[in-house]
């Protein structure tokens, strides 16, 4: 167990009849990042937050949240969780339902009656307070929901697809009050199928597959660093790609076009003046990044989706 | 405390919202009132066939008091059935128990809150359908039964045993699974204690046993046939067996077995709860 780590699993894993959820999940997440879980349908990645947050026992393997082992009770006053299947008692008013909420987490009366506003002005629904959750639109309740995630000021807040019910608006809340959080050193854990949605808001990502870590990565490297380039040219004379290897890697000569992987597009103008004073007509030069879709695709592959 | 005060709390409005509170208090008041019409014109017919001899008259109103319980008594345990069935399982299904349990409070504490808030309920439904009964009686005739206050507890028992045992199904299986367990076995031992009255006239030692054992796997009709032994007249008692209770009155013991049976309901619901994947 690490202390400064928020979460931290070892070989986590979950069988349930003859079927594996969860091969064997070992990550590390370090306090204060915004960590991606990704991968396709049926990877086990709602599992493994289950097995985290205590709603499911693991079969085998350990893991620690906040420095705290599983299934630990006093921990869980310092984490906040927004499940997939937001269904809450849809009989109790907003508020009703943010103070029944905080009551359980044990916040004292005077702490409630001041932080539910604060929520219910965050989450934009200050107007429905005394409205049934029953009328709420699936938006609403993604937004109600959140805000019962965020009662007892997290350190680490768990939220299993944030923003499958809302709108444009409100992924963009979403997207800000992750920012919000992050800025105060609030662990955040999400699992989303937007990938745009991870790419904007992650540190890091773990790509998960048939409920095995695939890879871990720093998106922002991944998806800034490198950037793949193809240049319509025309003829090459022999050994001219050989000598772009000084900006770039990766070099491919397919027909008239030119592949390469350029760590930076500042190189770009000098490939191209290369060319050009060797006698090369260069027609189209098309960098493209790479998108955390392309990336999902690369590491995850198309098969495999449940 | 917190933690159960709060889900006691949150079941018993619950059922004020969603009205199960009060669909339950109008049907209540319709029984009674229908029970107070139909004791009207008897108590009218009997006045008006002459002054008795004042015994005749009492056995006639405790026969219609034990008639008036004998519903309340079902009505308390089919309400125990159904307002339970769903607590745990529907919210297990639903996924809205996920918020809950992810909260810093025992599984356990989840658990006694909805418990003690089905049991408040269940005491004020039975307290307004047996104290409706019997005041029903004592106001249109006068009668007071003896042994009122244990009848009416073991009445009230009764509900709570039928309380724990859905809610500790209800903690494994489905909403519908749950209803077939809790009627079938309830239905097990409602045969049972007729088996066990035909026994007591025929003199079948064989029946008297299935009905005992029948007793044993739930022991609801056990705790009414008690109850009714408690408030039926002294002649009726001594006659034997009435449509409403049994020849063999069971034990004392049978009332200690009710009570370890519906711990060890709550005991096995806070297990299988907190064990269970959510």
């Amino acid at each position: 167990m690490t202390p400064d780590l928020a979460i931290e699993t070892r070989a986590l894993r979950k069988v349930f009849g003859d079927v594996t959820a969860v091969q064997g999940l070992t990550l590390q997440v370090a306090r204060g990042e915004v960590f991606g879980f990704l991968g396709p349908n049926g990877a086990g990645k709602t599992t493994s937050i289950k097995m985290l947050l205590g709603l499911i026992a693991p079969t085998a393997g350990e893991a620690w949240l906040l420095g705290r082992p599983l299934g630990d009770r006093g921990v869980r006053a310092r984490v906040g969780f927004l499940p997939e299947h937001f269904r809450f008692h849809d009989w109790l008013t907003a508020g009703e339902f943010l103070d029944l909420h905080g009551e359980l987490y044990g916040m004292p009366r005077d702490r409630r009656r001041t932080r539910i506003p604060e929520l219910l002005e965050l989450v934009g629904l200050t107007a429905f307070r005394a409205k049934a959750l029953r009328t709420f639109s699936k938006g609403m309740l993604q937004r109600i929901g959140l805000a019962q995630a965020l009662l007892n000021d997290p350190e680490l807040v768990v939220l299993d697809e944030p923003t499958s019910g809302l709108d444009p608006v409100g992924r963009r809340l979403v997207r800000d009050i992750i920012r919000d959080l992050k800025a105060r050193g609030t662990t955040v854990l999400l699992n989303s199928h937007l990938l745009s949605e991870v790419e904007i808001t992650c540190d890091r990502a773990v790509f998960i597959k048939h409920g095995a870590v695939v890879q871990v990565s720093p998106l922002g490297t991944l998806i800034d660093g490198d950037t793949s380039v193809t240049i319509r040219t025309g003829p090459l004379p022999d050994g001219l790609a050989a000598s772009l290897h000084r900006w770039a890697r990766d070099v491919r000569v397919d027909g008239t076009e030119l592949r390469l992987t350029v760590a930076d597009e500042t190189a770009l103008p000098a490939i191209t003046r290369h060319l050009v004073e060797h006698g090369v007509d260069v027609y189209a030069v098309r960098p493209h990044k790479l998108s955390l879709e392309d990336l999902f695709l690369q590491i995850l592959g198309t098969e495999g989706s449940l | 405390m917190g933690a159960i005060g709060t889900m006691t709390r949150l079941t018993f409005r619950e059922a004020v919202r969603r009205r199960i509170a009060l669909a339950a208090s109008v049907l209540g008041l319709a029984f009674l009132a229908l029970y107070n019409t139909g004791l009207y014109f008897i108590q009218r017919e009997v006045a008006a066939s002459g002054p008795g001899p004042a015994g005749a008259m009492n056995e006639a109103y405790n026969f219609f008091m034990m008639a008036g319980l004998y519903a309340a008594n079902f009505l308390g345990v089919a309400m125990a059935a159904l307002l339970t069935a769903d607590t745990l399982a529907g919210e297990i299904a639903s996924g809205t128990v996920q918020t809950l349990a992810t909260k810093p409070v025992r599984r356990a504490d989840l658990v006694l809150g909805k418990w003690l808030g089905l049991a408040g309920l269940l005491g004020l439904y039975g307290t307004l359908m047996v104290g409706g009964v019997l005041l029903s009686v004592w106001v249109q005739t006068g009668y007071r039964p003896s042994n009122v206050g244990t009848g009416a507890a073991l009445i009230l028992l009764n509900s709570l045993l039928i309380m724990s045992v859905t809610l500790a199904s209800s903690s494994r299986l489905t909403t519908l699974a749950t209803g077939g367990v809790v009627f079938g076995l309830y239905g097990l031992a409602f045969v049972g204690g007729w088996v066990e009255r035909v026994g007591f006239f025929i003199r079948s030692a064989t029946a008297m046993n299935v009905g005992i054992v029948s007793s044993l796997l739930l022991p609801s009709e056990a705790l009414w046939n008690r109850a009714a032994f408690d408030m039926t007249s002294p002649l009726v008692r001594a006659l034997g067996a009435t449509p409403f209770s049994a020849g063999s009155v069971p034990s004392p013991l049978m009332v200690v077995y009710a009570v370890g049976y519906l711990l060890a309901a709550l005991w096995l619901t806070i297990r299988w709860f907190g064990g269970r994947d959510l």
